[in-house]
């Protein structure tokens, strides 16, 4: 536990920094009244290059902008920030994560890909990393191949996992001597030892530790997968953590100063990004499926049923990557999504364009769409990857039922849209969508939302600070978060299943807040937004038509309490999957529908573009 | 950068910004300008410069060597023994240097009618046998790395065991966005105008060697004659994507660029589509028609940028004031608009209000109003302009 400057009750002035790969992010709090609230904020461009290579130049700066628009002096003379707060001056706490350079970048490797290696994978993705490859016995590469890429890897840390307690001991050295045998090298500088941590048999440590005691910093922890039925990710997690600190971190510029200004470690941003996401989940007590949308790379986020699963897709992103997400969902894909003519190549161009010019933003509304497609794409993506990485321990015998085997129904992830009862994104395009309902839309659209789900975001990104402050003072980081950083969007009713379009889908009974009761009957390809504020409730009966699913079983009606936000409750009849013509033209006429009918653009500049 | 801005977005509404910082630094193109090349070894080395030299493109600097690919031989497997009654059957000890085809193991019971045996696959050095999982590793040579100087110059400082730094007298051009690495040729423009489209038959066997320089856009069958005549390099302005991704054989997800293998450096300077050379990168590169340009296409947007360059060393000095440009967008600026609906239109700075100001997409962000050739002022996000540095 770290050491804090005074008792939680006393604290008044709290600063965080989250320093990004281009931006450095200072959030600002305050406690008044005895509630902590958002200050504002201070940016200012990282300094983990050259000529500056040295980060905390970039913190000051982001510091010092909270200084100007505040008046409040935080920063001491001597460096860092005036800890604590004397009344006039300081803060009582600092705390930064940090995702410079590329963040936490690591190789994985187990035994069996979909056993030993995933459980592995997953333990890394836990920790905040970038998985840049995961060798397995098994992943289709001969052994020649894994060592020519294990070479020209230069990661920051390696996982290795392998074997239950007292099983496999013969293949998993077999992994670890091609590991030896590759000499893979750090990526920063090339005067320190890489760091590895062995989570695999305990039976083999001693092997392990001869084997790899000449270049390699060697850390072993137990066993991720003890037995085959149980995965114990938290002690290489907390392993990757301490050696990112130890190793990584004190080798990247200005580090060193840094972790010297604040008591609590530097956590990876999108560490700090999931405890967020898991605030959520525990104040709620709900299953939540989280995004962080950045320009670089997607972080999906699930909380289901208390198991805590975090996946990233390292080159989908809304700038940096853009094109990486048109050459995976394909451009036909994103041209689903618009409901004007526009020429393939030229959204091609206009993406690559956008790629080698990451910083700028749409002007027009015919790009701002173009860019809103891109996001759905890039989210379906996003949580198709998360789908692989949220699964069900494989290898494990499954009791089947009756019915089980009638539908062939054992799904591989558990991540089910019926079973999720929030929604919440962060990232830029979704904070600066410009009406909240296009947030509200995206999310539903590239998730296929089901049943009653209730949809949230970032206000300002400050869930990283949040989740950071959250390790050392829950209640202060929850007070924020929930006043200030957290947008209720509203609440969708999204029927499961396709008929017939035209045809209906379900009735709704809604008991609005002032006791007026509205009755909606919608057929499929219906969208209708009804306009419900924030902490406003409204009581719901739903009837399914018999082949469509709410969430008590087809058919079945149910009746629920529903929060409002800032864009409404949003009645989702376009059928899931959802209802999108082949014929382009029929398409585009059904989109425009959709998009008039919850006023999600202009429409004066949409009719234009058509 | 909080700045004299915030302050007056206090009191006043309709009061401009002299200076704004946070804009997107634009590419250089310069005439005459000092350039040094840091040339560094991945792992130490032996540096073979010394500081004063002068030196051509293709001198090496340093070389180093980096440990020999292994190669695993399942030795217990094939002999079929256990792991740790192998050794006594080995042949070549740890430290040996071995053939291929030379013995590695042999073993053989029932007076010589049981034999088995296993060869080295590769030739190396024996580094080590296992007895737990019964496998060998041959270590092959080591494989040699070496810097060449890429650009000719004078060298300015030495980088024990790593590199050097070398200084010329160049003009330095920046590209947009880049495919292949280093490599240098003769100047030689291939087309008539800025705004001429770089096409096959414009190529000829005289252009083996060179950089060839477009215009608004170069065309695939281009690309592809340029690589049949062996030409070294081609800058055009734009490119389409369809184009890039066939010549390339994939599409490209991010950008970092520099490994490609497609037989030449490819050069962008303004973007994809149909993209007129800025003026003054096309007037720039008229003017060093013949010269000898050292050339590189790679490019990587995250986490520390490249951008593709041409270096085109020459004696002549010239005064360069540009430099002051660098501190920020002031009116007067020159700058270039790098997104719809203005995208590639050149203008300056006519005013910086400092209100946030709503777009057509309804974004409420900062703008900066320019002025354009013909004299129309247009508001952009400042997001949206990079300010020529030229």
């Amino acid at each position: 536990m770290a050491s804090l400057s005074k008792p939680k009750e006393e604290m008044q002035f709290i600063i965080a920094t989250d320093v990004g790969s281009t931006t450095t992010k200072a959030r600002f709090f305050h406690r008044k009244d005895g509630e902590w609230r958002f200050l504002v904020a201070g940016e200012a461009p990282t300094t983990v290059e050259a000529p500056y290579e040295d980060v905390t130049l970039g913190v000051q700066n982001a510091v010092r902008e909270v200084e100007e628009l505040t008046g409040h002096m935080l920063l001491a003379p001597e460096g860092g920030m005036i800890i604590p707060y004397d009344g006039e001056k300081g803060v009582d706490l600092y705390c930064t994560t940090s995702s410079a350079g590329g963040g936490l970048q690591m190789m994985v490797a187990g035994l069996i890909k979909s056993m030993t290696a995933e459980s592995a994978n997953r333990a890394a993705l836990g920790a905040g990393a970038i998985v840049m490859d995961v060798i397995a016995r098994d992943d289709g590469r001969q052994s020649y191949e894994k060592i020519k890429r294990i070479r020209n890897l230069r990661p920051d840390m390696i996982l290795m996992a392998g074997g239950t307690d007292g099983g496999a001991s013969q293949h998993v050295m077999e992994i670890a001597e091609l590991i030896k045998a590759a000499e893979p090298k750090p990526r920063l500088g090339v005067a320190y030892e890489l760091p590895i941590v062995y989570a695999g048999n305990k039976a083999l440590r001693s092997e392990i530790g001869e084997l790899m005691e000449e270049g390699f910093a060697l850390e072993i922890v137990d066993n991720i997968r003890p037995v085959l039925e149980q995965e114990n990710t938290e002690p290489a997690r907390r392993a990757v953590h301490e050696l990112f600190m130890e190793h990584v971190m004190s080798h990247a510029p200005g580090y060193t100063k840094l972790m010297n200004w604040t008591p609590i470690d530097i956590m990876p941003t999108p560490a700090g990004e999931g405890m967020a996401i898991q605030l959520i989940a525990n104040t709620f007590e709900q299953n939540v499926l989280g995004v962080g949308l950045g320009g670089a790379t997607t972080n999906v986020y699930s909380i289901v049923e208390g198991r805590f699963v975090r996946s990233v897709s390292a080159n989908l992103g809304m700038s940096y990557s853009v094109t990486n997400v048109m050459k995976e969902a394909g451009i036909e894909n994103i041209m689903r999504w618009i409901p004007f003519n526009l020429d393939e190549e030229e959204v091609a161009s206009r993406l690559m364009n956008k790629m080698i010019r990451p910083t700028t933003i749409p002007q027009t509304l015919e790009d701002l769409i173009v860019e809103h497609s891109v996001a759905r794409e890039a989210l379906r993506l996003g949580l198709k990857h998360h789908r692989t990485i949220a699964t069900r321990l494989k290898g494990v015998q499954l009791e089947r039922t009756i019915s089980d085997m009638f539908e062939q129904a054992v799904e591989d992830s558990y991540v089910q849209m019926m079973n999720i009862d929030i929604c919440a994104g962060t990232g830029g395009l979704l904070s600066h969508a410009p009406r909240r309902v296009q947030s509200m839309l995206i999310l539903t659209d590239a998730w296929l939302t089901e049943g009653i789900t209730r949809m949230m975001q970032d206000s300002v990104f400050m869930m990283p600070h949040l989740g950071v402050v959250s390790t050392v003072y829950r209640e202060a980081a929850w007070n924020i978060f929930d006043k200030d950083c957290l947008l209720r969007l509203g609440t969708s009713i999204a029927a499961s299943g396709q008929a017939k379009y035209g045809k209906p889908v379900m009735d709704i009974d809604i008991e609005m807040p002032n006791g007026k009761k509205l009755e909606e009957s919608l057929n499929l390809g219906d969208l209708k937004l009804i306009p419900l504020g924030e902490g406003e409730e409204a009581k719901v009966f739903v009837e399914p038509a018999n082949q469509y699913d709410i969430g008590a079983g087809p058919g079945k009606e149910l009746e629920a309490t529903v929060q409002g936000g800032v864009a409404g409750l949003l009645l989702d009849a376009r059928g899931r999957p959802l209802y999108l013509p082949d014929e382009e033209q029929k398409r585009k006429e059904l989109l425009l529908k959709w998009f008039k009918a919850i006023d999600l653009y202009p429409e004066e500049s949409l009719e234009a573009l058509l | 950068m909080v700045d004299q801005e915030t302050e007056k977005r206090t009191d006043n509404e309709d009061k401009e910004t002299e200076e704004a910082h946070a804009y997107t630094p634009g590419l250089k193109v310069k005439k005459s300008t000092s350039v040094t090349k840091m040339r560094r070894l991945p792992l130490l080395g032996e540096v073979f410069v010394e500081e004063g030299d002068t030196v051509k493109h293709e001198d090496v600097i340093a070389r180093t060597e980096i440990s020999g690919d292994p190669e695993i031989v399942k030795i217990s497997m094939i002999m079929g023994m256990e792991p740790e009654d192998t050794l006594r059957y080995m042949t070549k000890d740890i430290g040996d240097k071995v053939e291929k085809g030379e013995q590695l193991a042999f073993y053989k019971a029932l007076f010589g009618l049981i034999k088995k045996e296993v060869k080295a696959p590769v030739t190396g050095t024996l580094e080590s046998f296992s007895e737990v999982t019964g496998q060998a590793i041959i270590r092959g040579s080591p494989i040699p790395v070496e810097v060449d100087a890429y650009i000719p110059g004078k060298i300015i400082e030495i980088l024990p065991k790593e590199g050097a730094i070398i200084e010329t007298h160049a003009a330095f051009i920046q590209g947009i966005f880049g495919i292949g690495g280093e490599t240098h040729g003769e100047i030689h423009v291939a087309v008539s105008g800025n705004d001429e489209v770089l096409e096959a038959d414009m190529i000829t066997s005289e252009h083996a060697d060179k950089v060839i320089i477009g215009g608004c856009r170069v065309t695939l069958e281009a690309l592809k004659k340029a690589v049949e005549i062996g030409a070294s390099a081609v800058v055009s302005g734009g490119i389409r994507h369809d184009n890039l991704t066939k010549f390339t054989g994939e599409e490209i997800g991010v950008a970092i660029t520099g490994q490609e293998e497609v037989g030449i450096t490819v050069i962008i300077t303004e973007g994809f589509g149909n993209m007129n050379m800025s003026r003054s990168t096309f007037d720039l590169l008229k003017e060093f028609e013949g010269y000898s340009a050292s050339v590189n296409g790679t490019t990587q947007i995250r986490a520390g940028v490249l951008r593709p360059e041409i270096i085109i060393p020459h004696e002549m000095k010239v005064e360069d004031e540009s430099e002051e440009l660098a501190q920020g967008m002031i009116p007067g600026t020159p700058i270039r608009i790098i997104r719809q609906p203005y995208f590639g239109a050149i203008g300056e700075v006519h005013s910086l209000p400092v209100e946030l100001q709503q777009l057509e997409s309804e974004s409420m962000v900062r703008v900066v109003n320019i002025k354009l050739g013909e004299g129309k002022v247009v508001t952009v996000p400042r997001a949206n302009v990079e300010i020529i540095e030229e």
